[in-house]
């Protein structure tokens, strides 16, 4: 195992996942590809700290910082979801589109 | 072991890279759920395997729930829950593909050709306790911020998801009466 490893992982799941949040339509979808991305930068940081900072405990706290956001984008999401279905009864982002008016 | 830990970690990256794919690969919105929660629970054991024992089952346990979750929300919003027609929901696949595929190289790169310090420090005997007195000690206002943060996400989860809740029935000032719903019914109160 190698930094450079774990790298390269973080880079190829921070890829999948921006590539779901671009190109889905799903709003849902688009969630998950914003958690795989995440997924991605908490692979990344937790290497970082191994292989570079182990002795400061900074790393652990950045990992845990984006573990939280992942939670809250989630609940967030799921809620704006919920609203939005409401409203207007759509749950793609192409439908959703008042903001750009 | 480190031959041990080299084989988990391939076996562990493949699992999580090829679960990830499968997410916007399946026709079923459960069985990529499900996918996801696989490449996910394979970024908890890249976690653990880093030494990090608390964050990654914190990451193995928070990510089985939130997505045993979203299987639900799957089933309550999704035109194709249990995948029995051919579904595509994209819009402009070959944009996201190319920028997608874009950040990737960069990344990896600059993951392969950065010049990462050499030499390393000394790993700590108990990581999950450097982590506490960090928390508790130079990093109070990083927890106490997440605290907020998770407390005004509740708030904002349920008020967003609340379809009619008191400030509908009763005014901004809760004093209007009788309550305003849309269906007369009960006792009017």
């Amino acid at each position: 195992m190698s930094l450079e490893a774990f790298a390269v992982l973080a880079a190829a799941l921070f890829g999948v996942g921006l590539h779901g949040a671009l190109g889905q339509r799903s709003v849902v979808m688009l969630m998950m590809g914003l958690e795989l991305m995440l997924g991605g930068v908490v692979v990344g940081a937790a290497a970082v700290r191994h292989y570079l900072t182990p002795d400061v405990a900074e790393g652990q706290v950045l990992v845990l910082l984006v573990v939280t956001a992942m939670a809250v984008e989630m609940a967030v999401g799921f809620a704006v979801v919920t609203a939005l279905f409401r409203a207007r009864d759509v749950d793609t982002t192409d439908l959703a589109a008042e903001l750009r008016r | 072991m480190p031959v041990l830990d080299e084989v988990l970690f391939v076996v562990l990256a493949l699992l999580a890279v090829g679960g990830a794919v499968m997410v916007f690969r399946f026709d079923s919105m459960a069985r990529a759920t499900y996918a996801l929660l696989t490449a996910l629970l394979c970024v908890g054991g890249e976690v653990l395997l880093l030494g990090l024992d608390y964050l990654g089952v914190v990451i193995v346990l928070m990510m089985t729930i939130e997505m045993a979750l979203m299987a639900v929300f799957m089933v309550m919003y999704m035109m194709n829950p249990a995948g029995l027609v051919p579904m595509s929901m994209v819009h402009n696949p070959r944009l996201a593909l190319a920028v997608a595929g874009t950040v990737f190289a960069a990344l990896t790169v600059g993951a392969v050709l950065a010049p990462w310090p050499v030499g390393r420090a000394r790993q700590p005997v108990d990581p999950t306790r450097e982590l506490g007195r960090a928390l508790m000690g130079p990093q109070m206002l990083t927890m106490m911020t997440l605290g907020m943060a998770l407390f005004a996400t509740i708030v904002v989860s349920v008020v967003l998801a609340t379809p009619r809740g008191r400030y509908q029935r009763f005014g901004d000032d809760l004093r209007s009466r009788p309550a305003d719903d849309p269906l007369p019914a009960g006792t009017r109160r």
